[in-house]
């Protein structure tokens, strides 16, 4: 497939870029991974099989500490990525109804992307805006108080139809 | 601030909660609207001032006129306040939250009860400078303290440390002194510094907060550390979640390397110091030291017995000094100005200031700095303004998921290391999240311990398994679904998790448990034997009705804000809510006219009967 080849070429190039120079300590492992993240918003499988080589790590424990830590993906994330707080402050100033509402709104849970690939839904544990909880991070921008009406009004923004936020027809009259 | 004494500043709070609060567009405002106007003002981009509450926030520096700080701002009151004040002569009083210093025109910031009770040392310069201008940090004795221990021997630096009595803010109040001397008499060829700039407690920004607002301060102390214990290399850990933190240490990083104070023979002495910033993977127990170390070197985040602790082997096994991010801003101030003006503040064996994260039903969330000592209900009262829309308070969440939850009684307690653990709290980071009326103490244990459960690396059974059982029977709680021998049973699995776990996670995670068990027992047995959430915050123990002689029949928003579909409009035009459809999603509630007030939740989740509810 092409798609696939297309994707084979651009791992390598990225390995053979990051790691000119060949063998690479552990010390610049996370890094390793945060920059391939970056760059293909998430750590696909090749590159944790083709970069265990450079490490000089056995290929489970590449996938011991991609999995161990939250901020990496192995799958590749939505165009969009809403990230809902459910630290402390959030959770007590209802940043679960929010993460319902959007999960509602795109019908998705937590953790998965809509079927057209556009949205993203997850949760973080604190951006650190405890004092404008509830806090929802869209892609880069983290934005504060957010009520289920702004949610409806950040979804707007990113392009989904006001038709696609009715709730569903209501059976009984 | 000399250089612009004829011509107005501006600053703009842009740090993290600023740019959240919309800080950015009000930001750009100002500056379309000065440059709309050709007007010579100039405008800098500051960090957090603690306010957050108040965010956007604004500071006005007009010849003429007291520093004027105004918030919240948008952006159509933005460039007012350019055309008004700086155009104009009027100050916009309107706008304004404070001025900076005492004047006849408007009150200041340390004239409010807020004011009365701060005792601004790390946070002084917080939002006030630019964190960006490594000038800005020297104009105020910006690295005299890093001047003056290196006409010092590094002992004697050690020796400073250790009369200050300080003790470290990153959560265990482990004395500072004792750790540097640790550290700097282990042999050993080569010795690292790691400033622990983790940050996992969910309700906690300050360290986020002095990354974003003063960076070099952080740097100087780091820089001091290392002279003083004898190491060459140095690394800033910061999460990846914070990436402005991350950005303002790099630049910090990056001007002070130009300027001599970073890198080969440190302001012309023979001191080497090579310093690093790495980003966390985003992992709450990565905060634990020697978590912290394993992350570093490329493994799972997974903490290990100790001793032997970092000081003497850490870091690819070398005598590692692991500070946090308040414990070493405080550092330059010590070297500066002496262990003995230290100690004169805080209490006797807590010297010092606190900085606190305020956060949850306070009015006025934000960070404040107050000495060691101060009451909670100070805290809570006169520095966050009380409780949001005059409730009750219920709680005080202090020193984040293994912290405790305090009751009423507990408000006078002076707050330092000590007095906080007899409660069964502790200091932890300064993380302070208060809970009201509406707030369930038991859905906070349960939601603590998803937490930890979640965040748990999963080493030692007691916290793998334990956490996993213990929030199962919480969950069994708010659902009405526990016996009251559970509570007993909730009690000693809680105590078994705490003495059986290996690393700080494990043995602090029951504290959430414990506490709420202690101080609010009736809240435990009315979910329990009536089924029923006193605080109405239960999801599965609450529904929302229409109370039908409430209903005004004419409106519509009910209906209309209902994402579900559940508010239905009856033949006789009552609004009514299909409790089968409801998502409990509060928002027919919020949406109901205050005149109104039709809408209602109920617990236990029990419909009124028909007639007793007024119509039929
Ligand atoms: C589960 C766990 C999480 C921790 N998280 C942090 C943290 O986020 N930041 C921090 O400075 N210390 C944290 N600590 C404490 C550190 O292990 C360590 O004691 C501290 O960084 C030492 O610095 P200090 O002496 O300056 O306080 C944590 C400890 C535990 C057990
Ligand atoms: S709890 Fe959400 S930002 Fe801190």
């Amino acid at each position: 497939m092409r798609e696939t080849g297309e994707k084979e070429a651009s791992v390598r190039a990225i390995i053979e870029e990051l790691c000119v120079d060949g063998r690479k300590k552990p010390r610049e492992l996370i890094p390793f991974l945060q920059k391939v993240q970056a760059r293909l918003g998430y750590v696909p499988a090749e590159v944790l099989r083709e970069a265990a080589g450079v490490f000089g790590v056995p290929e489970v424990e590449m996938y011991a500490v991609a999995t161990f830590y939250h901020q990496f993906r192995l799958q590749p994330p939505g165009e969009h990525r809403i990230k809902v707080c459910l630290g402390t402050a959030c959770h007590l100033m209802g940043g679960q109804r929010i993460l319902d509402w959007f999960g509602r709104r795109l019908d998705v849970r937590e953790g998965q992307t809509t079927a057209d690939g556009k949205f993203t839904l997850e949760r973080v544990a604190c951006v650190g805006c405890c004092a404008l909880a509830p806090v929802v991070v869209v892609d880069e921008k983290v934005e504060g108080k957010v009520s289920p009406t702004r949610a409806d009004g950040i979804l707007l923004s990113l392009g989904v139809k006001p038709e696609a936020m009715k709730p569903k027809q209501p059976e009984s009259a | 601030m000399e250089a612009f004494e004829h011509i107005p500043l501006i600053t703009v709070g842009t740090a993290t909660c600023g740019r959240a609060a919309g800080a950015l567009a009000v930001l750009q405002a100002i500056r379309e609207e000065i440059a709309r106007r050709d007007l010579l003002v100039e405008v800098q981009e500051v960090g957090c001032l603690g306010h957050c509450y108040a965010e956007p926030l604004v500071t006005v520096r007009r010849p003429g006129f007291p520093a004027l700080c105004y918030g919240p701002l948008d952006e159509d009151r933005a460039r007012r306040l350019v055309t008004d004040f700086l155009i104009g002569d009027d100050p916009c009083l309107e706008y304004a939250l404070a001025a900076l210093e005492p004047n006849d025109l408007f009150p200041a910031l340390e004239e409010f009860p807020r004011g009365a009770c701060e005792r601004r040392v790390i946070l002084a310069l917080c939002g006030l400078i630019n964190p960006e201008d490594l000038d800005a940090y020297l104009v105020h004795d910006g690295y005299a303290g890093l001047a003056r221990a290196l006409e010092m021997s590094p002992e004697e630096v050690v020796g400073e440390i250790v009369r200050s009595g300080l003790r470290g803010r990153g959560g265990a109040g482990f004395p500072a002194g004792e750790k540097w001397e640790a550290c700097a008499r282990a042999p050993a060829p080569a010795r690292y510094v790691i400033c622990n700039g983790d940050e996992g407690d969910p309700g906690a920004f300050m360290d986020r907060a002095l990354m974003e607002s003063n960076p070099h301060q952080l740097l100087e102390g780091l820089i001091i550390a290392a002279y003083a214990v004898g190491a060459r290399k140095a690394i800033i850990y910061v999460r990846a979640e914070y990436p402005l933190a991350v950005a303002r240490v790099e630049r910090a990083l990056e001007q002070a390397r130009e300027r001599g104070l970073v890198g080969k023979g440190i302001l012309g002495t023979g001191f080497d110091l090579e310093v690093e910033v790495f980003q966390g993977a985003g992992a709450f127990v990565c905060g634990e030291e020697t978590a912290l170390i394993a992350s570093l070197e490329g493994r799972p985040g997974v903490p290990r017995p100790r001793p032997p602790y970092p000081a003497t082997s850490g870091l690819e096994g070398l005598p590692t000094l692991v500070n946090n991010v308040k414990t070493l801003s405080y550092v330059p101030h010590i070297l500066r100005r002496g262990a003995e003006w230290f100690r004169s503040l805080g209490t006797a064996n807590s010297p010092g200031t606190a900085v606190f994260a305020l956060a949850g039903k306070v009015a006025n969330p934000g960070l404040a700095e107050v000495p060691m000592g101060t009451t909670l209900r100070q805290l809570i009262f006169e520095v966050g303004g009380g409780i949001r829309q005059d409730k009750q308070f219920k709680a005080v969440q202090i020193g984040g998921p293994s912290g405790g939850c305090l009751p009423e009684s507990a408000l006078d307690l002076p707050i330092d290391f000590d007095s906080l653990s007899e409660a069964g709290a502790m200091m932890g980071s300064g993380g302070v999240v208060v809970l009201d009326e509406e707030d369930c103490v038991v859905e906070t244990a349960r939601y603590f311990l998803e937490f930890t459960r979640q965040e748990s690396c999963g080493l030692c059974s007691f916290c793998r398994l334990g956490t996993a059982h213990l929030l199962e029977r919480l969950t069994a709680l708010t659902r009405g679904e526990a016996r009251l021998e559970d509570l007993d049973r909730l009690y000693d699995l809680a105590e078994d998790v705490r003495a059986g776990s290996l690393c700080g996670l494990g043995q602090t995670a029951p504290n959430p448990v414990l506490t709420t068990l202690r101080y609010f027992r009736a809240e435990y047995e009315a979910h329990v034997k009536e089924k029923r959430c006193p605080a109405l915050a239960c999801r599965d123990l609450v529904l929302y009705c229409i109370l039908p002689e409430r209903c005004s029949k004419l409106c519509n928003l009910c209906v209309g804000s209902c994402p579900a579909g559940a508010v239905i409009t009856r033949p006789d035009l009552l609004k009514a809510i299909d409790q089968a459809k409801c998502v409990k999603c509060n928002q027919c509630l919020v949406t109901c006219p205050p005149e109104y007030r039709a809408v209602v939740k109920l617990s236990p989740p029990q419909l009124p009967p028909e007639g007793d509810a007024g119509h039929g």
